[in-house]
């Protein structure tokens, strides 16, 4: 599955939002209604899907799905 | 002045229902909602039988997000809650700072607990959940079911093991008598079928063993007994001001008319002796209800099927009641529904208040031989009609708690 998908997925399965919704400018906080709990474990939940470690000040420039794409993109993740 | 308070709703999902109507169906057709376990593997336990919430799927009935949000024992205090305030009427009637919250669970959200204690020991503690707390504290059903109804009123829950819905009822009427609240929604909500739940109360000796007869393992009252049958499942009721209730028009189900609180100050589990504390607590109950021995009809017991319990509550009712002792019908609707600890109380105080509305006595629907003490009227095998005008509904706890709500018929003043 693409990092796209992945991030996507998750996303849908933690916030229990629409697929429809989930595209690339969407605000997670704004737009997909996730309060700051709801982002925290977005954020573990990539984290253990990629094996990485997100520390907090880059995950609060996490805003947007686009911009978590990007983020794992330039991780060069398998 | 004091506020007479009356039931104008009612909501429950238990192991004999999924709703109000189905419980008492089968409760008073005598069906035991008791299984052999399947949730989990039940070779791993002594008591390997429970009363579950069968064919459970919360999304059935909630949103996808709150599912996800919320421990199985909040899910089931939602379910029952919103079943109780559709039923009253109230919404959109009710001023949302005057609706109050009061649900209480023995154990809060021990699922949880387990998934995350889980997730520490096998990937450390910094990859618990964010949700973990909210979800496992045990006032969080009452948090979340303000949060749904928008009740902006007094919200708060009660901790006293199986007596937690019990008191979550005495408090709520309190609170209404004294004119802080016009409607509370109020109940209990308990999840208990986990490893450390089922576990931990085979480790205390508690449960029944008697797993390969399910149905009949629940036996209060009976010399046969061997424990009770550990069950899940959540009870909320609508209390509401007399006066609110009437000038609305609303369907009146029952009057609360009292309630007693007390301690045994004796032991952590065992009931004091002659079941001292449940008689005082209703003594205390009958007295602020200002009904007589020869006037209660019916006492929905506590009756758990265990020997110290059945025999203890008999004596209890015996120095209440004196020569009226013998008249009196006692049943047990554990004996269909295992014990759902913290939402026991209101289970059974629904299943009292449609007794006394519907003129039908639950039976003790397992009860073949009565144990030794154990003399009274249990209503055995069948139910009964009979028009009945008072009735107490018992609850003790493991710390010695004991709450008996005293509820009236309703004869339209």
């Amino acid at each position: 599955m693409s990092i796209e998908d992945t991030v996507k997925e998750i996303i849908i399965d933690q916030l229990g939002c629409e697929a429809l919704d989930v595209v690339p400018e969407a605000d997670i906080t704004n737009d997909l209604q996730a309060d700051s709990l709801d982002r925290y474990e977005l954020i573990m939940g990539f984290e253990d899907r990629f094996d990485l470690k997100i520390d907090d000040e880059e995950a609060s420039k996490l805003t947007t799905v686009g911009k978590i794409i990007d983020y794992l993109k330039s991780k060069n993740l398998d | 002045m004091y506020k007479r308070v009356v039931i104008t709703g009612m909501g429950i999902i238990s192991p004999v229902g999924k709703n109000v109507a189905e419980n008492w169906k089968n409760i008073t057709e005598g069906n035991s909602g008791i299984e052999t376990l399947s949730i989990l593997d039940p070779a791993q336990f002594t008591s390997k039988i429970a009363g579950e919430v069968k064919r459970f799927d919360p999304l059935d009935r909630l949103d996808r997000k709150l599912v996800k949000r919320s421990d199985r024992y909040t899910q089931f205090a939602l379910i029952a809650a919103k079943e109780a305030y559709i039923s009253s009427g109230l919404e959109g009637i009710v001023h949302p700072e005057r609706l109050g919250v009061l649900i209480g669970s023995g154990i809060g959200g021990i699922n949880t607990i387990e998934e995350n204690y889980q997730i520490a020991m096998t990937k450390g503690s910094d990859r618990i959940k964010p949700y973990f707390i909210p979800m496992m504290i045990s006032n969080m059903a009452a948090g979340v079911v303000g949060i749904e109804v928008n009740a902006k009123g007094p919200n708060l829950s009660t901790v006293t093991a199986c007596a937690s819905s019990g008191h979550a009822i005495a408090l709520a009427t309190d609170l209404i008598t004294l004119g802080k609240a016009d409607a509370i929604l109020t109940g209990g909500s308990e999840a208990p079928l986990t490893v450390m739940g089922i576990g931990g109360f085979c480790a205390l000796k508690a449960l029944s063993t008697r797993n390969d007869d399910p149905q009949t393992a629940s036996r209060p009252f009976d010399r046969d007994r061997d424990g009770f049958v550990i069950a899940e499942g959540g009870a909320v009721i609508v209390l509401e001001e007399y006066e609110h209730a009437l000038s609305r028009g609303a369907n009146i189900i029952v009057e609360i008319t009292g309630s007693g609180m007390t301690c045994d100050a004796f032991h952590i589990t065992a009931p004091a002796e002659d079941g001292e504390g449940s008689f005082r607590s209703m003594k205390i109950a009958m007295d602020e209800a200002e009904i007589t021995p020869e006037q209660v009809d019916y006492i929905n017991a506590h009756g758990t099927s265990t020997l110290l319990n059945d025999r203890n509550e008999t004596a209890a009712i015996r120095t209440l009641l004196g020569d009226s002792a013998d008249s009196v019908m006692v049943s047990s609707t554990k004996s269909m529904t295992g014990h759902l600890l913290g939402a026991a109380g209101a289970a059974e105080a629904i299943f009292t208040a449609l007794a006394l509305k519907e003129g039908i006595v639950p039976p003790t629907a397992t009860l073949q031989n009565p144990g030794e003490g154990c003399d009274l009227d249990y209503v055995p095998q069948k139910a009964r009609k009979q028009y009945i005008r008072n009735a107490l509904s018992n609850s003790l706890g493991f710390g010695g708690h004991n709450v008996t709500i005293a509820l009236r018929k309703y004869t339209g003043k």
